[in-house]
């Protein structure tokens, strides 16, 4: 009756069945095993006695055991007599173990109507969420920063100079290139254009005004959001999944005030003077384009430069920077305390800091561009 | 002396002695430091072998060399009977399939599930219809005391010794015949330890495990290992059941085995004189 290659045959008698097993039970073969076994409880549907005879089975897995288990639980939801018959003794105890689970009931479905509008629902609050966790910091930072100016000892010195450091000093150089690129690129479209209507010498006024007020904060902001927003959010995001937060809580220390304080210092710091850096790099390419694509001599670039731009133009731009270092850092060290538990969490908020504190500064310039035209600088 | 004993008492529960991990010669180090000096060391089927050795030791260095996570400087490594240097590569990769490896800290896949964790091994490397692996998860989950309701949590949402328990299913996933636990009990409460070491000791029993168990938890070591292995100075000092532990006149083994944390473990009183423990 068994021919070794069949893992499961039944033969009807009336309303009596009988089911022979042979060879492997074994993940290997459960695919297969699944089919048979399935294909037999649809089949056999008029049986009342079933006797499943396992003595031919020569190895026997958690796969195998469960498929019997299986077996044997839809022919007794059925009414059927089942009994399991020369099974192996050492399987006794595996058959036991998972004659005793419960399987999970499936979960309800949900009218995707409703999911769709749940989803929308679940993006608007994690939008307000976010803002408020922003408003949250701003308030922390300013209470740790009142602390901090009753009692400057508390301020951690080093770890603001080292912070100053990563985001500061060891920014220059690739943003100083940078801004350097985009004055070139500015002045040669400039001179490019203007020329068809004999306003080359314009070209000066359009990069020192552009540099100044906008482009330079602009420009270096987004590149601090994602060079060191991105680094301060995956490090506190680190130090929240390993509990390090936690460990500086239960010590009673403030991590806004040892860990947010410092680096948004070095931000606010360290932004103002890359800016300053940026636009000097921007004015210098700028003259540089002008003169060997444009051939405005390099006195008559300045000359006209400091015709074209005041003190004024340069304020606008850097009074700007702070409030943008600011943005930056609070969104960065927000969205950093917010990691949860899995690696999956922490690159989720790194790239909800980096693309949040770039929307928001640019919503900054705007609203600050207003402002100034209101008060006419 | 060692390997003596390791042959005596691989016998003496009356299996037939069939060694499914051969370690001969097994040189690691780092840079300067030698931590696993000319190691020789045998673990037979169906047996659970404890695996000793002070903090620092290199237990678990040898572990995760067995399971190719370090590089050997020199030595054998075989399993089940493939050499896992020079063997075929298939062989090996097929080897690879039937061990379940426990990290110390769980080391479970934090984006997934605890049911897509312990599918994932099955969705890698068998093809089965999703309602059989969603059954199996469940069955493995009750096969390590829990149930259905972890099935959706996330790693980060499990206590220590649930992390623990779902390692050991993930590691179960494919039915091994050989399990690798890096310290199981650490980081558990004694109840939850000596549930944990019951577990394996039933998990042992109705699936034919052999079980490699790098331990400190001197309970284990009396209640489940059916043999222990010392390693000291880079060596397998001694290897054999409990009495020969007790009865060993190496210093360390004296040190650690008679200790009075030791004598608890045997539910002694710790001021009586030190003397091998009669076999019962």
């Amino acid at each position: 009756m068994v021919n070794g290659k069949t893992l499961l045959e039944g033969t009807a008698d009336g309303d009596r069945l009988r089911l022979a097993g042979s060879g492997a039970w074994t993940s290997a073969n459960a695919r297969q095993l699944e089919g048979l076994i399935d294909g037999a409880v649809r089949r056999y549907t008029a049986a009342k006695a079933v006797a499943i005879d396992m003595a031919h089975v020569d190895r026997l897995d958690t796969f195998g055991a469960w498929l019997l288990e299986r077996l044997v639980r839809a022919f007794s939801a059925r009414g059927a007599q089942t009994q399991v018959v020369g099974l192996r003794e050492d399987y006794r105890a595996l058959m036991d173990d998972l004659h005793a689970v419960k399987l999970a009931e499936p979960p309800a479905r949900r009218n995707p109507i409703i999911q769709g509008l749940a989803s929308v629902g679940i993006t608007i609050v994690g939008v307000g969420q976010s803002l408020m966790g922003i408003l949250n910091m701003l308030g922390a930072l300013a209470v740790a920063l009142l602390r901090v100016i009753a009692n400057p000892r508390r301020l951690r010195l080093t770890s603001t100079v080292h912070q100053l450091d990563n985001v500061g000093w060891r920014a220059v150089p690739i943003m100083l290139l940078i801004t350097f690129l985009v004055g070139c690129i500015i002045a040669q479209q400039g001179v490019f254009h203007f020329r068809k209507f004999g306003a080359d010498i314009y070209v000066v006024d359009m990069v020192g005004i552009l540099v100044l007020r906008e482009l330079g904060v602009l420009i270096v902001c987004i590149m601090v959001a994602g060079r060191s927003g991105s680094a301060y959010t995956a490090e506190l995001g680190a130090m929240k999944m390993r509990e390090e937060i936690d460990a500086l809580r239960t010590m009673g220390l403030d991590p806004i005030e040892v860990l947010v304080l410092p680096r948004i210092i070095a931000l606010i710091i360290g932004v103002p003077i890359l800016t300053f850096l940026g636009s000097m790099a921007a004015l210098y390419g700028g003259g540089l384009v002008c003169w060997l694509y444009g051939g405005i001599d390099p006195e008559i670039y300045l000359q006209r430069l400091k015709e074209a731009i005041d003190l004024k133009t340069f304020q606008v731009g850097m009074i700007k920077a702070p409030f943008m270092a600011l943005v930056v850092g609070a969104v960065a060290c927000v969205e950093g305390l917010s990691v949860k538990g899995s690696a999956e969490s922490l690159g989720l908020k790194t790239t909800a800091s980096v693309v949040e504190s770039i929307f928001l500064v640019i919503v900054l310039d705007g609203m600050f561009a207003i402002f100034f035209a209101s008060i006419g600088m | 002396m060692a390997q003596e004993n390791g042959q005596m008492n691989g016998s003496a529960n009356g299996k037939a002695k069939d060694v499914i991990i051969e370690v001969r010669d097994v040189v690691v180090g780092f840079g300067s430091r030698v931590v696993l000096n000319h190691l020789d060391l045998d673990v037979y089927r169906g047996e659970i072998l404890g695996f000793v050795g002070g903090s620092g030791a290199g237990k678990s260095v040898l572990m995760r060399t067995i399971v190719g996570l370090l590089p050997k400087r020199s030595g054998l490594i075989k399993v089940l009977g493939v050499d896992m240097t020079n063997g075929p590569e298939a062989q090996r990769r097929a080897v690879e399939r039937r061990w379940g490896v426990l990290f110390q800290q769980g080391a479970l896949f934090s984006s997934l599930t605890v049911k897509e964790n312990i599918q994932f091994p099955m969705r890698e490397y068998l093809k089965l219809p999703q309602r059989l692996m969603d059954e199996m998860a469940v069955a493995k989950l009750e096969m390590v005391g829990l149930d259905a309701s972890a099935l959706d949590k996330f790693p980060s949402e499990l206590s220590g010794g649930m992390t623990k328990r779902v390692s050991l299913a993930r590691a179960l996933s494919l039915d091994p015949d050989i399990v690798f636990l890096d310290e199981p009990t650490s980081g558990l409460d004694p109840i939850g330890a000596g549930d944990f070491d019951s577990l394996i000791a039933t998990l042992q029993k109705t699936l034919g495990l052999t079980v490699f168990m790098v331990t400190h938890d001197l309970d284990s070591l009396h209640t489940v290992c059916d043999r222990i292995a010392v390693l000291v100075d880079g060596k397998v000092a001694v290897a054999g059941t409990m009495e020969t532990m007790l009865a060993s006149t190496h210093p360390w083994l004296r040190a650690y085995f008679h200790g009075k944390r030791s004598r608890g473990a045997q539910g002694l009183d710790t001021k009586a004189d030190v003397a091998p423990i009669p076999t019962p």
